[in-house]
């Protein structure tokens, strides 16, 4: 049996999604673009995945531009936004626990000529709102924070800092990879010139994101060739992941609340339990003002590289800071920004849990995960690794 | 349930084969790639310039992959920087010439994975050393050449104990290099083919001197003379770590007769040199020593085969167990230069008996 506690890397898709993406393999095709009747039927059934997808995060469709994902519409959003931007505005306000799908973006301006300023989280990943606004000024083009953490799930309140944005006219993006069928998300309400969506995480296909542009936003397109996205992001779109994208958006949307409450009383459960089991077991993020689904936790004693490939053999499948290229485990530059040190987050596995996640799966992790940690300190303690870095 | 055995893989045609092999022979394997280096050696090709040897890794994956098995790759850079890296240059800075392949054995793929392999639950380690084990009727384990004379690895793993044979598996011991690659290209390995790594891996372009200079702080080297063994002066030198005992070129010095490194003085910082003849010794003081089967060395003196370098042959000699872990070794005919800090190996016939790390020479 496998035990999938990994949705913050990518959710199966659901039920509905992979029957709609069956039966569209088998009816539609061509190009949306096209003039005949298939390039209409086309046309009109990505529209459709285009509607669904606007009404999950509250905007109009027009404002909808399709992309691969969520990297893909991080990079637009801030090659684009840089690139519209005015010459007098060279800065770019950002925060220390971004993606890297952020952060390398950035790092690549901060080379042609950007200055970047990265916020630093507290002890409990949380973003300081007054920080943030703080450094928002007139020679600001760009904002860009995270909604929802990716490794501990914190929620970044983020009204003021797009009020700050918008007095001194720069542009606010809002990274909502992670954010999208966690938390009732709604355009207006937060009140971003840009944010990133991605199918993945709620239960879509992967490789079908979207970024919302707000009407008259100032973004200069990356990806250039055809008119397709007007104009903003060229290439034939990709047609049954957007119709994916569209059904898992419509799933959720009508199901927000509840499946949010369903996953949040299971890993209440599963917290409890490890907290009960592994003595010095510790929980990163805040407690509240997080998505619930995300359990990051630092495993005394232990490396957390040695237990997630222990849970893997077990059936238990988590996760832990990036893989590089190789396929080895990086520690997690979240943990180190908020202040644990390196060997603090070689010990740390993030769990998290999803739609398809179950009573039954919570109650075997909850008697794998102790019984594996208790293996592994003893026969790998992480304390004679520790003393010689 | 079969015995489960985690695999160290390199990406290179021997490991995978041995992980093919256990495979097929119905072990539950499980495939690792050490990480041991902070980044890729410099290369040529710009895919090595990400983050570890992604290529040989990748190679390994796919081997995984084709053969239907978990694989990953695992993060040892501390304890390879600290445990063979750091050895390596300390030795070097005392005047001796360290064999980190034996360290690696000794501290990483024999301790460290095994460590990892008791998390993993797993029963054995297996790598792709040519070296054969044997467990006798009395259940003692006895490590022995491999078949293949030509490929013989059992040098560098003269530090395996009883309890480390006991759960360690080398399934080509009894391979020719070219079964396993027959055996390679018949599984469908893409790197059936692949050359062999020459080079200690830290270390890709083989100038040790230059490496030792970039790890190790300036004030720790030992710069001094060059000089005969009647103490004249013949030259200056830029550090002990730039010699080996037997090296004849890159002395920087011109003289009649052809002239080698004899002594390397640390403390001092002289480089003795004198003629070929000059170099042979009565026999060596090992230090670290360590027995496959200690029960073998109860008795005061031992006859047995040496090899004081992985290319030179087993030499017929007298062993005799000093305090500690230090034993006095005496060539039966008298034997070639002996180089402080390489491993010494002792053999009888095929068997290795155990071994250490030479401290010093004995004259004649």
């Amino acid at each position: 049996m496998r035990i999938y506690l990994d949705h913050n890397a990518g959710s199966p898709m659901r039920p509905a999604v992979r029957d709609g993406i069956a039966r569209a393999g088998a009816t539609v095709h061509g190009n949306p673009a096209s003039i005949h009747r298939t390039g209409q039927h086309a046309r009109r059934v990505l529209e459709q995945a285009r509607e669904q997808v606007a009404t999950l995060i509250g905007a109009s469709p027009r404002a909808i531009f399709l992309t691969s994902g969520g990297t893909e519409s991080n990079n637009l959003a801030i090659f684009g936004a840089a690139r519209a931007a005015a010459s007098d505005r060279r800065r770019i306000v950002t925060s220390a626990i971004e993606h890297s799908s952020v952060m390398t973006p950035l790092a690549d301006l901060e080379g042609r000529g950007f200055e970047v300023i990265r916020i630093a989280p507290d002890r409990d990943g949380r973003v300081s709102v007054d920080a943030v606004t703080a450094a928002i000024d007139n020679g600001v083009a760009l904002v860009t924070l995270g909604l929802v953490n990716a490794e501990v799930g914190t929620i970044t309140d983020v009204a003021a800092v797009a009020q700050a944005a918008a007095r001194v006219g720069a542009m606010f993006h809002i990274d909502a990879a992670q954010a999208v069928g966690r938390v009732a998300l709604r355009v207006e309400k937060l009140g971003c010139d840009l944010m990133t969506v991605s199918a993945h995480k709620l239960g879509g296909p992967a490789g079908i994101g979207a970024l919302f542009v707000r009407p008259g936003a100032r973004l200069a397109p990356i990806m250039l060739g055809g008119p397709q996205e007007s104009g903003l992001r060229a290439g034939t779109p990709n047609l049954l992941g957007a119709i994916g994208f569209g059904i898992a958006a419509t799933e959720v949307s009508g199901a927000l609340d509840d499946e949010c409450a369903r996953i949040a009383v299971l890993a209440d459960t599963l917290l409890e339990h490890l907290t009960a089991s592994i003595p010095g077991v510790r929980f990163n993020g805040q407690r509240h003002g997080r998505v619930a689904n995300t359990l990051n936790l630092t495993f005394p004693g232990v490396l957390g590289e040695s237990m997630l490939i222990a849970l893997d053999l077990e059936g238990v499948e988590v996760s832990m800071g990036s893989a590089c290229a190789a396929g080895a485990i990086e520690p997690s530059h979240v943990l180190t920004a908020m202040g644990r040190s390196a060997a603090e987050a070689r010990s740390s596995l993030r769990i998290s849990l999803g739609w398809n996640t179950t009573a039954n799966d919570i109650v075997h992790a909850a008697e794998i995960i102790p019984r594996v940690w208790r293996r592994v300190v003893n026969a790998e303690p992480a304390f004679d690794a520790e003393a010689v870095r | 349930m079969s015995p489960r055995v985690l695999v160290a893989m390199s990406g290179g045609v021997d490991s995978s084969v041995a992980a093919a092999l256990l495979r097929e022979q119905g072990y539950e394997v499980i495939g690792v790639a050490m990480r041991l280096t902070p980044e890729a050696p410099p290369s040529s090709s710009p895919r090595r310039a990400t983050c570890c040897s992604y290529e040989d890794f990748e190679d390994a994956r796919r081997v995984a992959e084709r053969m239907d098995f978990p694989f990953y790759v695992i993060d040892l850079r501390a304890d390879f920087a600290a445990r063979v890296v750091g050895n390596f240059v300390s030795e070097y800075l005392g005047g001796r010439t360290p064999n980190p392949c034996v360290m690696c054995n000794r501290e990483i793929k024999f301790d460290r994975l095994w460590s990892r392999a008791r998390a993993l639950e797993a029963d054995f380690v297996a790598t792709g050393h040519y070296a054969q084990i044997e467990r006798d009727a009395g259940g003692r384990f006895h490590l022995r050449r491999a078949h293949d004379s030509s490929k013989d690895q059992s040098y560098f793993l003269f530090t395996l104990g009883q309890s480390e044979l006991a759960r360690t598996l080398f399934p080509l011991g009894a391979m020719a290099k070219s079964e396993v690659r027959e055996r390679a290209r018949a599984l469908g390995l893409a790197n059936a083919d692949k050359p062999e790594s020459q080079e200690i891996c830290f270390v890709p372009d083989g100038d040790y001197a230059s490496f030792v200079e970039r790890a190790a702080a300036p004030a720790d080297l030992r710069r001094g003379r060059v000089v005969t063994s009647e103490g004249q002066a013949l030259a200056d030198h830029r550090g002990v770590h730039h010699f080996t005992v037997g090296q004849r070129r890159g002395l920087g010095i011109a003289a009649g007769h052809p002239l080698y490194v004899r002594e390397i003085r640390a403390a001092t910082g002289e480089v003795v040199v004198g003629s070929r003849d000059q170099l042979n010794s009565a026999g060596l003081v090992a230090q670290q020593v360590r027995m496959v089967d200690p029960v073998w060395f109860a008795g005061a003196e031992v006859a047995l085969e040496v090899k004081i370098r992985y290319r030179h042959p087993a030499l017929p000699a007298k062993l005799r167990m000093l305090s500690g872990d230090r034993a006095e070794i005496r060539f039966d005919h008298g034997g070639p230069a002996v180089t402080p800090g390489q491993a010494c190996v002792f053999y009888r016939g095929d068997e290795v008996l155990g071994g250490g790390f030479i401290e010093r020479a004995m004259d004649r």
